[in-house]
């Protein structure tokens, strides 16, 4: 009780010197310990996987992505936004406050104890094999969503490379990193990547009966492919190379390939063999990692950049 | 699960699996995938049309076998097999339209932006598709984002400094609207355990909870539809946008969110629905009818002159809410107002799409498009200019077309539910749309003196002419034949 008021407060807190902070890198520092704060939460209200991909994805690349962002921001002297005049300042308090108060009032009000499909989850769990009833979620009885999620990634990826300059287009992406030769990031670049990589591939592997999976698997593979990146130690493949782009999509690719069989088959999209649930799955969730892995990275690599 | 339950369930997949494709396939290879998938996506929404229209159901599918609340379903009705046939017929449309800008001739070099064109009109065509056909509110959420992060990328293809910051306006309203319809996606949640509306449906309570969950959706859903005063985002979207990405913009990605809004209104929450707040939606669209149509009058540029006329014409859609609100009991007249709204939504696809490519042939051939140095376009253009005119036509609401059929029902619909004021609207838009379509045709058909040079034909004026033509044809088909539209909606639902 002590530590959920704690961690409470430390999220406003926190929330409050985000929006407060006058600095870019500091907004950016204090937005990355919100969204640890907020896995913390998630930890204490007992969902460990977004927990995990709160802080993989929300701490972590959105962070690493808000760095990189801030830096070009600030290297470019970009002008300060104007700022609002009163009347609008006080029409964005009021704004914010009414839904602040709406949104308490109606989870005040909410049923208690709540509605909930877990009852439902558990009862027909044993039909897909999994023993993680988020898994079985996202891969089998909502799998459409995660599908199309997928989907959202490549289209992402395509989307973030079509703001590439003209003349820079099929080169390599991102801004050139400077090769560092010692100091703590080119330690931990040697360092954490093997380590890291083993890590993945055991989140990847127990997601099928305890927290974790390919989202948060992916993005601590995308992170060791990044540290290297940003010390100056592996460049990544130009933009227009085949294999770079056959990865991106191969995984929703394979997804949506296995959910037309179920349909031609079982005679509904993504429904799996009796038996064959599990190893579908599986294969699905590898594919899939190693596609989100490639993606999540290349979008905080960003466009190719103007040729010097 | 339904017979015929896969044609919507393909409707929607194949663009998305196009859209992944694509990536490794690069730009010529994505012209290709697309055009493969014209016919086939036009053969998916006719089949579905005539299963949703022969069973007089909806046809459903359900994904894995798994029943809502549990699972996830698709479930086409008239409004969808409606919304399905026009974006399928737009986005060929548009698709062929669009090879002589994004076209990757044999052995070229790829560019970024025909590299990027095709997967983005995939993804804008698949998320549409998935807007109308998917039941959970949490899938309209992902259909949506699918939506907005192709619509955004498409308007700023040229990569000028404008463009792109009128592109991150757009983006800053969609997202905003992402946030408060997730915010309400999850107290629904909370309050019914389901996210399906169907199921919702039968469930609503008339609770703090549910309205403030509907509030904010519905505030999200009108920043994504640009329903004034949350519009600011569109007309500088489309100032320099492609002329194929604005008429997708326009035609469809602005009806997706409307169409969501109109489920839930009267889908999720029937009878709960408040008249006095249907009033104010009713009132912010009479706003955008009449501010919109004074402001397409007054700009200088053609593309922007369409781009209010699309504010404009989007407020015609909700004066189906305070209509349909005062429907209950009166079963011909709710007919009546549905089939007016779902007919101004498909009319108003046809011939904005048309437009904005006319518009786009015009400018691309005198070089510039402001409206005052607009003489002698006709000479030059002929049938660009003369679609337009035609669209003009059924967005005025000039019989016979199917902005007027459309518009004539829903007025009708307002003089019979008491409510005249939107009647009046009604006439005075269609009075200042005809004003701003004449100024453009007078300024075209004027002559400049010189004679048009020989040039060769244009395939690209054939699809801008079809376009209108089939805005105005809708006006002429009998009325028995959008009994389609009525199918499967849901506060008429036994």
């Amino acid at each position: 009780m002590m530590a959920d008021g704690l961690i409470a407060a430390a999220i406003l807190g926190v929330a409050l010197a985000t929006i407060a902070s006058r600095g870019t890198f500091t907004a950016v520092a204090l937005f990355i310990a919100y969204g640890l704060l907020l896995s913390f939460a998630w930890v204490r209200l007992g969902a460990i996987d977004i927990a995990l991909t709160e802080a993989a994805i929300g701490a972590g690349l959105s962070g690493a992505l808000l760095l990189g962002a801030a830096s070009r921001v600030a290297g470019r002297g970009a002008a300060m936004d104007r700022r609002p005049g009163r009347a609008m300042t006080v029409a964005i308090a009021l704004g914010c406050a009414g839904v602040t108060a709406a949104l308490a009032a109606a989870i005040l009000l909410l049923p208690d104890p709540a509605p909930s499909l877990a009852p439902q989850v558990a009862a027909n769990i044993g039909a897909t094999g999994l023993g993680n009833p988020v898994a079985a979620v996202l891969m089998s009885f909502r799998g459409l969503d995660t599908l199309l999620e997928s989907a959202v990634l490549v289209l992402a990826v395509i989307a973030a490379w079509s703001l590439a300059p003209d003349d820079a287009w099929g080169g390599k992406p991102g801004p050139m990193q400077p090769v560092l030769a010692d100091g703590p990031l080119a330690l931990l670049a040697r360092l954490l990547p093997p380590l890291g990589i083993l890590v993945a591939v055991h989140v990847l592997w127990i997601g099928k009966d305890a927290p974790g999976g390919k989202f948060q698997a992916a993005a601590i593979l995308a992170a060791m492919w990044m540290l290297p990146w940003m010390a100056g130690r592996v460049v990544p493949p130009p933009i227009s190379a085949r294999w770079l782009r056959v990865a991106v999509a191969a995984g929703p690719a394979l997804f949506i390939a296995i959910g037309l069989a179920g349909w031609m088959t079982q005679g509904a999209f993504l429904a799996y063999p009796p038996g064959l649930a599990l190893p579908l799955i599986m294969v699905v969730e590898i594919a899939l990692t190693a596609s989100i892995a490639i993606a999540l990275a290349l979008l905080v690599i960003g466009p190719p950049g103007r040729r010097a | 699960m339904t017979a015929w339950g896969a044609l919507p369930m393909l409707a929607v997949m194949l663009p998305v699996l196009g859209m992944v494709l694509a990536l490794p396939a690069g730009a010529r290879g994505a012209e290709r995938i697309t055009l493969a998938l014209l016919p086939v996506g036009i053969a998916l929404a006719v089949g579905t049309a005539a299963a949703v229209q022969a069973s007089g159901a909806p046809v459903v599918h359900l994904l894995g076998h798994w029943a809502p609340p549990l699972g996830l379903s698709f479930r086409a009705d008239g409004l969808s097999a409606a919304m399905l046939l026009t974006a399928a017929l737009v986005v060929a449309a548009v698709a062929l339209f669009a090879r002589a800008g994004f076209g990757t001739a044999a052995g070229a070099p790829e560019t970024r932006a025909a590299f990027a064109f095709w997967p983005l009109l995939l993804a804008l065509w698949g998320a549409t598709n998935l807007v109308v056909v998917a039941t959970d509110l949490f899938t309209l959420y992902v259909a949506l984002e699918l939506l907005t992060f192709a619509a955004m990328p498409i308007v700023c293809l040229d990569g000028k400094r404008a463009t792109l910051e009128a592109a991150l306006r757009y983006l800053m309203f969609a997202l905003l609207g992402s946030v408060l319809y997730l915010l309400g996606v999850a107290l629904i949640y909370g309050a019914y355990g389901t996210l399906d509306f169907v199921l919702l449906a039968g469930k609503a309570r008339a609770e703090v909870p549910t309205y403030v969950a509907v509030a904010l959706m519905t505030a999200g859903l009108l920043a994504k539809t640009a329903l004034l005063p949350l519009h600011l985002w569109l007309p500088p979207a489309h100032a320099g946008a492609p002329p194929a990405a604005s008429a997708i913009l326009s035609a469809l990605v602005v009806k997706g969110s409307f169409v969501i809004l109109v489920r839930l209104w009267f889908g999720v929450m029937p009878g709960l629905a408040a008249p006095a707040a249907a009033q104010v939606l009713g009132a912010l669209g009479a706003a955008a009818i009449l501010l919109g149509s004074v402001a397409a009058l007054r700009q200088e540029r053609l593309k922007l002159l369409v781009a209010y006329s699309t504010v404009a014409q989007i407020g015609y859609l909700f004066l189906m809410f305070p209509l349909l609100v005062a429907a209950p009991g009166h079963e011909a007249f709710a007919a009546k107002t549905w089939t007016g709204g779902v007919l101004q939504a498909v009319s108003h696809a046809f011939a904005k799409a048309s437009m904005f490519l006319a518009a786009g042939l015009i400018a691309a051939r005198l070089g510039q498009d402001r409206i005052d140095g607009l003489a002698g376009a006709a000479r030059l253009l002929p049938v660009p200019v003369a679609a337009f005119g035609l669209a003009g036509l059924s967005l005025m609401g000039v019989p016979p077309s199917g902005g007027f059929a459309a518009k004539w029902m829903l007025l009708t619909s307002a003089i019979e539910a008491g409510q005249w004021w939107w009647a009046l609207v009604i006439l005075g838009g269609g009075l200042l749309t005809g004003s701003y379509v004449y100024r453009v045709m007078a300024a075209a058909l004027t002559g400049d003196g010189t004679q048009p040079a020989l040039r060769r034909p244009d395939k690209r004026e054939k699809i801008v002419l079809a376009l209108a033509l089939v805005s105005v044809v809708l006006g002429l088909l009998p009325l028995a034949a959008f009994g389609l539209v009525q199918v499967g909606r849901l506060d008429l639902a036994p």
